[in-house]
């Protein structure tokens, strides 16, 4: 069979291996590197926005160029940049972690990265078509995205579905691989957290998914095929609409962060040399968050008019998000307590996750209380709290994730000199970023406006600088992984003192084919 | 330990406040308090959940910091290997579930207070359109002497473009506001005649959304005579950010005048709708008209932004029968941008504004259109 004469021989040479690979590892690599151009371009996006605000006016860009920025940042960011680099990173480490040879599905794993680019390709391109991309935000509120969208919203509608089909396939496969392919003596509740989160996230995304194709179908027949689903004039809901986005998009935005807790749960033991405080409880605590996603969309429409006992359950059902999610930081917080600790780079960014994500949640708590929300509501209170549990939040710990394991890829150290100067570069731009964004919704700026008024321009400006900062920074990063990946210190396979896991007892850089026998059951420990 | 970090945490905060308000009102960090009961009670709401969250945070932050600076290797401590504790991770499960009860009770009760719209004593509806907001006072006689009008950006298109220096209120001015009395229940019923908008008063704590074939409602009794300031806050297109909303509360009597006043003006307008028009009037309030309600779409000079806000120069629809231009006019072009202005001008207004087209940017159709013959034609729509 083909898989002994694999074994004798490595990666294809040239564009090839690219293209044809199944290998974990090397579609793994492409997610990530993909994910980073993804990265810089929503981020151009909003450097664009940021220096259109520095000042009150009009200097750069014209109203309708400007609503096409902050959708396709958005778009860009959560759809190109966020959820490509968890399933890279689940590519890579779910087979290391549970001691698996690949994923269970490679030719699928191909095919559903493949098909990425051409829908940010398409996706893109709108932007140079007749009449421009998407203009009406990335949650794309009908009417304004069918009867009043620009000619191009189909090509819109068509990436979408592209972009749905590749994480279903993704989830798929990833669920495939976790609950058939663990090595003998991984039982579920030895897994690491990461593999957990992927695991339940996985069903949270083959659940809603499919209710993100229907809202676009739904659109696309309402723009071409003269139905009314969110026609009002035709006897549609334009409300209707709302209810299906973020029936999709809770779950959505709290998938991108169970994965990221998973992370954090894997490095901050590693670097406090202590194991995870409340392993149980985290994997229980992830399971409720995972299931109260569901049923607390409507906190992202308390202000359509819904009925008082509407409103009263979203708002309870949303407050009890932060049970469980404070749960999460307690132990974390608890794991660090007593250990001994150091601070590298993943480290570093591992805390700074802790503390600013929680000042997101604290956020998050605020905008749940619906009188209160009222005010908050689409303004930049909101837009603070949504980028910090998903910058700082999200971003940051694929950060660390990347710093964690870079040296178990490449097979060398990246410089911790810089590592150090980019998360620190990183943080300080950040919170000069969106910590005024909080002053600046509750003195009354709404959001997705290209201008304002003059009592907002003093935070308008400090929130524009910190972002060059923390864009600019980001160039750092590109630089250690490129110069880790051509060389440096070697690594050893341990890399990391306190590191626990199966993916720390194969060799640095971790060859091309991991696990084709299974490990030592005695390798595998209790997280 | 908590109530005195509280403390040291509200002076610093007090501090800053004090000394920002001192140095210009740019440096806000917080909610207005507003002027209603409904705008206190929020502020309220948000000032206890805050602290709340800030003592957490202490809690939180504070156990974290001390781990960081005491428990570190290189101070040679061996690190402890406990890694769980049922008792411990049952404590810190309940604690954080009563607090959240703790905000849930005053949180239902201001929401139910928000959600009783009975008993108004005026009504107001509030329909929203790309890119302006028209108010329609809901009283005994509007059949005959409806008072209504639109309210739009008053902000000059040089002050957004940098010409000239920006003014007090940039952004914040309409050329007509809604006007209402205090000390009184007024109810808004709010729907919109395109997309989804939302209009919002910070001092009043209220924001609703504006929704086509919908109608919300929300209420307010302001208690100070004032200028009150908003925006609209759902994005709704291109000039999202340019339709602010400007409340004037008067007291009761002064707002009766008003509103006397207003219906006086109905009367008026269907009197001169009546009187003939000449080239050099129409062209010069045609200017006006479309300075305010067009130039964001069809741009200074009538060149457009093809192909989805198509030049006035020179088009057929502009230039052709006149019966094409008033139709475009008044019923909009449904499906796009293009709004029907047949409700949002008076007759006078919406005469000028085509003889403006039809005329102005070098287009030569050469006729003035009147009053009259728009009033006909719109009688004859119906
Ligand atoms: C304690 C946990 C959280 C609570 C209680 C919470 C609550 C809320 C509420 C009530 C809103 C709606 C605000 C409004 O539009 O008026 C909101 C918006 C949002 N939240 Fe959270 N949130 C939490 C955590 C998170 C996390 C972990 C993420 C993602 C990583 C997240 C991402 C977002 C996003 C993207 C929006 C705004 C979407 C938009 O309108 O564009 N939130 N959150
Ligand atoms: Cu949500």
């Amino acid at each position: 069979m083909s898989a002994a004469h694999d074994h004798h021989h490595g990666p294809a040479k040239g564009l090839s291996r690219w293209l044809y690979t199944t290998n974990h590892k090397d579609i793994g690599s492409l997610y990530l590197w993909f994910s980073f151009a993804m990265f810089l371009l929503g981020g151009t996006f909003a450097l664009v926005i940021r220096a259109e605000l520095f000042q009150p006016g009009l200097q750069f860009v014209e109203p309708n160029f400007f609503n096409q920025m902050t959708t396709m940042h958005g778009l860009v960011m959560v759809f190109g940049a966020v959820m490509p680099a968890f399933v890279g990173l689940a590519n890579w480490m779910i087979p290391l972690m549970i001691g698996a040879p690949d994923m269970a599905l490679p030719r699928m794993n191909n095919w559903s990265f493949w098909i990425l680019p051409f829908a940010f390709a398409m996706m893109v391109s709108t932007m140079f078509m007749e009449g421009g991309g998407p203009n009406f935000g990335w949650t794309f509120y009908a009417p304004l995205s069918t009867t009043y969208a620009p000619p191009s919203t189909t090509f819109f509608i068509f990436a979408v579905h592209i972009m749905g089909a590749s994480s279903i396939m993704g989830s798929i496969n990833v669920i495939a691989t976790i609950l058939n392919m663990r090595a003998p003596g991984m039982t579920l509740m030895k897994m690491p957290l990461f593999v957990w989160t992927w695991l339940i996230t996985a069903y949270l995304l083959i659940a809603v998914m499919p209710v993100l194709a229907g809202v676009v179908t739904m659109m696309l027949f309402d723009i071409h095929f003269g139905t009314s689903f969110f026609n009002a004039a035709g006897g549609g809901d334009p409300v209707l609409f709302q209810h299906l986005f973020w029936f999709f998009g809770h779950p959505e935005v709290n998938i991108m962060i169970l994965h990221a807790f998973g992370v954090v749960s894997a490095i901050i033991p590693t670097f406090a040399r202590k194991r995870l405080f409340g392993y149980d409880s985290m994997v229980y605590a992830t399971a409720s968050i995972a299931f109260l996603s569901f049923i607390v969309w409507a906190h992202h429409m308390f202000t359509v008019g819904m009925p008082l006992a509407g409103q009263l359950f979203f708002m309870y059902a949303t407050m009890l998000i932060a049970v469980p999610t404070g749960v999460k930081v307690f132990n974390w917080v608890a794991t660090m307590f007593r250990g001994a600790m150091t601070f590298e780079t993943p480290m570093l960014f591992a805390i700074a996750f802790v503390v600013l994500f929680t000042i997101g949640g604290f956020t998050g708590v605020m905008l749940a209380i619906t009188p209160v929300d009222f005010q908050y509501h689409d303004t930049y209170f909101v837009v603070a709290h949504f980028h910090y549990v998903l910058v700082p939040g999200a971003v940051f710990s694929i950060m660390a994730a990347t710093y964690y394991w870079l040296p178990k890829w490449t097979g060398y150290m990246y410089d911790e000199t810089l590592g150090k100067l980019h998360f620190w570069l990183s943080f300080i731009g950040v919170n000069l970023l969106f910590f005024p964004q909080h002053f600046l919704g509750l003195a009354g700026m709404p959001r997705r406006i290209p201008d304002y008024a003059l009592q907002f321009a003093n935070f308008n400006w400090i929130s524009s600088v910190g972002g060059f900062l923390f864009g600019f920074s980001q160039l750092i990063l590109l630089f250690v992984v490129i110069k880790c990946v051509k060389g440096g210190k070697k690594a050893t396979d341990q890399v990391w003192e306190g590191a626990q896991g199966l993916e720390w007892t194969v060799p640095s850089p971790a060859p091309y084919h991991t696990f084709e026998t299974p490990p030592d059951p005695k390798l595998i420990h209790a997280q | 330990m908590l109530s005195k970090a509280k403390l040291w945490l509200s002076l610093a905060l007090s501090t800053l406040l004090f000394w920002s308000a001192g140095l210009h009102a740019a440096w806000d960090l917080n909610m207005p308090r507003g002027v209603t009961q409904m705008s206190r009670d929020t502020y309220d709401l948000h000032m206890t959940i805050f602290w709340w969250v800030v003592a957490i945070g202490v809690v939180v932050f504070g156990a974290m910091l001390w781990s960081i600076i005491n428990h570190r290797k290189s101070k040679g401590v061996k690190p402890a290997t406990f890694h769980e504790s049922t008792k411990v991770e049952i404590v810190w499960t309940l604690i954080p579930f009563l607090i959240l009860i703790a905000m849930a009770i005053p949180a239902t009760r201001v929401l139910t207070a928000a959600y009783d719209t009975t008993e108004s004593e005026l009504d107001v509806q509030i329909i929203g359109y790309q890119w302006r907001w028209e108010y329609r006072y809901m009283r005994d006689n509007m059949d005959e002497e409806e008072v209504s009008f639109f309210s739009v950006l008053a902000t000059s298109r040089e002050e957004i473009n940098n010409g000239v220096e920006k003014t007090e209120n940039y952004l914040l001015e309409v050329d007509r506001p809604l006007v209402i009395p205090t000390n009184t229940k007024v109810r808004f019923l709010m729907t919109s005649a395109d997309v989804i908008h939302a209009w919002w008063v910070p001092d009043f704590a209220i924001k609703k959304d504006t929704i086509p074939g919908f109608i919300n409602e929300t209420w307010v009794i302001v208690e100070e005579p004032g200028i009150y300031r908003g925006q609209c806050a759902e994005l709704c297109g291109m000039e999202h950010g340019f339709m602010p909303i400007e409340v004037h509360a008067l007291a009761p009597a002064d707002f009766q005048a008003w509103y006397e006043e207003q219906q006086a003006g109905v009367r008026q307008i269907r009197e001169l709708a009546a009187a003939e028009m000449t080239m050099a009037d129409a062209m010069a309030q045609g200017e006006q008209i479309y300075n305010r309600n067009c130039v964001a779409c069809h741009q200074p000079g009538g060149v457009g932004m093809p192909p989805v806000f198509p030049a006035l120069v020179g088009s057929a629809k502009a230039i052709g029968d006149t019966a094409v231009t008033m139709d475009t006019l008044v019923n909009g072009v449904p499906g796009t941008a293009m709004a029907a202005y047949g409700r949002q001008l008076n007759p006078i207004e919406l005469a000028a504004i085509i003889t403006y087209v039809r005329n102005g940017f070098g287009n030569s159709a050469g006729d003035v259109v009147q009053p009259a013959d728009v009033n006909a034609y719109i009688q004859e729509g119906q």
